[in-house]
């Protein structure tokens, strides 16, 4: 039988979809063998008391964004805008701000 | 049923012949696509793997941090803080933390230095004079267990260390940047007197209770600032949230791109194209005809581009440990955590990218045809 385009582009379909599928019995599997990774991290986190993942080392704001203090960003001088790179991936925690937007609505004198 | 399977067969062969024709610029266009695609999985498998293995790894940090603010600024604990503390109801367990940075001019890296508080770590023993050191500090360093290396402290003097052992690769995540070091000499090192802390951490009774306590510790201690480990927890969950950072720009930048791909489309089609419709519909093709042909050209190329595009970020992220993205993540730092994320794919996100990149570009390739196949024939070879 003479081969078709149409047969061919199935076929390099079905062969992507298969690797399409896959990935997620390879996620499947994966996640399974590095259970115990993930455990001896969990009791390295609970002994030394970490609180935060190493992703940046560049400025302590982004080594420990969840330990950061609001001014850390602009260490250097009041005007002084932050310029590690890594400040422009992460963004300050959420409980960061809000710890100060519950004094700025229970002041009782005006600004 | 058959001959309906027939037809479809007959109108893809028709419509590969068709892209073969224009083949540089289909394969280009496939290529951009499937780049896009590339690009966005890429950015949504990496950062729900990393959120997945933060909630894992992160579950047993401190429930309670306290730190002391000065002047908007984090300081150091005063003697005397802690039994403060310790008249609080509800406070089980409370320890001072002591850890801080140091920037090694040698290497130009930020280091975490720690005194762990029971310590030991990993039933290792931390010894005077001895450090344990991340695998990244070993890498920048040329470090193994049983070499020496010293450094000149804040005050100016020079401290030797014994690498006790190094942390394991896989703990990178974590520890790639960590030195740790007994409570005495971390003192010595940074200077820091007898009864100071950097922070202090706490657990609290009854779980349910955090958030009252939270309050009284408030009250008690004006100057102190609360991280709680739902807080912490937090944080992460929202770690390279779409809406901010570098991920919106890629994003707006990838939608900006395929708007680009969909206007160029549905702003006419080239003079060649018009001409196949009108000879298509002049040697009697159905408007439906012509517009099947046409909605499998689009699902072809946008299939294709989001089977490869996906397949391809899969590897990039679980295999090559997101290489691409390294001198993006990496910034000024020389540290750099080399770790392998857990593979986690949720389905209802691929299912969205799959909505969002095949069914706007397949819509958007049938519209113009449908506007050019209800033309008269004669009009649109005409041009």
């Amino acid at each position: 039988m003479q081969s078709r385009k149409s047969h061919r582009v199935f076929a390099f379909l079905a062969i992507c979809l298969t690797l399409f599928l896959l990935t997620f019995a390879d996620a499947a599997i994966q996640s399974a063998g590095s259970a115990e990774t993930l455990a001896a991290n969990e009791r390295l986190v609970v002994q030394l008391g970490l609180t935060d993942l190493c992703l940046f080392t560049e400025a302590r704001y982004t080594r420990h964004p969840s330990q950061a203090d609001l001014h850390s960003a602009f260490q250097d001088h009041p005007l002084g805008l932050e310029h590690f790179p890594s400040g422009s991936l992460l963004s300050p925690p959420n409980n960061l701000a809000a710890s100060y937007e519950n004094l700025d609505s229970k002041t009782k004198s005006a600004d | 049923m058959k001959i309906w399977i027939a037809k479809q067969k007959a109108l893809i062969d028709f419509t590969l012949s068709s892209l073969a024709r224009r083949k540089l610029k289909n394969l280009g266009l496939l290529l951009v696509y499937t780049l896009i695609v590339f690009l966005l999985a890429s950015v949504m498998l990496f950062t729900h793997a990393l959120r997945h293995e933060a909630a894992q790894v992160l579950k047993g940090t401190p429930e309670v941090i306290v730190q002391r603010m000065v002047a908007g600024r984090h300081d150091l604990i005063p003697p005397g803080y802690i039994e403060k503390l310790g008249r609080i109801r509800g406070v089980q367990h409370i320890e001072g933390r002591l850890w801080g940075y140091f920037y090694d001019p040698l290497v130009k890296a930020n280091y975490t230095f720690m005194s762990p508080t029971a310590g030991n770590i990993n039933e290792i023993q931390i010894a005077a004079r001895e450090i344990v050191i991340g695998a990244a500090v070993a890498r920048a360093r040329g470090l193994a267990a049983g070499n020496l290396i010293s450094f000149r402290s804040y005050t100016g003097k020079l401290f030797v260390f014994t690498v006790a052992s190094v942390l394991p690769h896989d703990a990178e995540l974590v520890s790639a940047d960590l030195i740790l070091l007994s409570e005495a000499d971390y003192r010595a090192f940074f200077d820091i007197p007898v009864g100071f802390y950097t922070d202090i951490a706490l657990s609290v009774a009854n779980p349910q209770e955090v958030r009252n306590i939270a309050g009284k510790l408030a009250e008690t201690l004006p100057d102190a600032r609360l991280i709680l480990r739902e807080e912490v927890l937090r944080t992460y969950e929202s770690i390279f949230n779409w809406r901010e950072g570098i991920v919106l720009v890629l994003l707006s930048g990838s939608i900006l791109a395929f708007a680009i791909f969909a206007w160029e489309k549905a702003s006419g089609l080239s003079a060649e194209e018009k001409r196949e419709i009108g000879i298509l519909k002049a040697i009697g093709w159905e408007t439906g005809d012509v517009l099947k042909m046409k909605f499998w050209e689009g699902a072809l190329v946008s299939l294709t581009a989001f089977l490869l595009g996906y397949i391809a970020a899969y590897l990039h992220v679980f295999h090559f440990s997101t290489a691409l993205f390294e001198p993006v993540l990496k910034g000024w730092s020389v540290l750099y955590p080399r770790f392998e994320l857990v593979p986690v794919v949720d389905g209802f996100q691929v299912a969205t990218l799959f909505f969002f990149t095949v069914f706007p570009y397949t819509v958007a390739t049938i519209v113009p045809i449908w506007r050019a196949a209800i033309t008269d024939p004669d009009a649109v070879m005409r041009g």
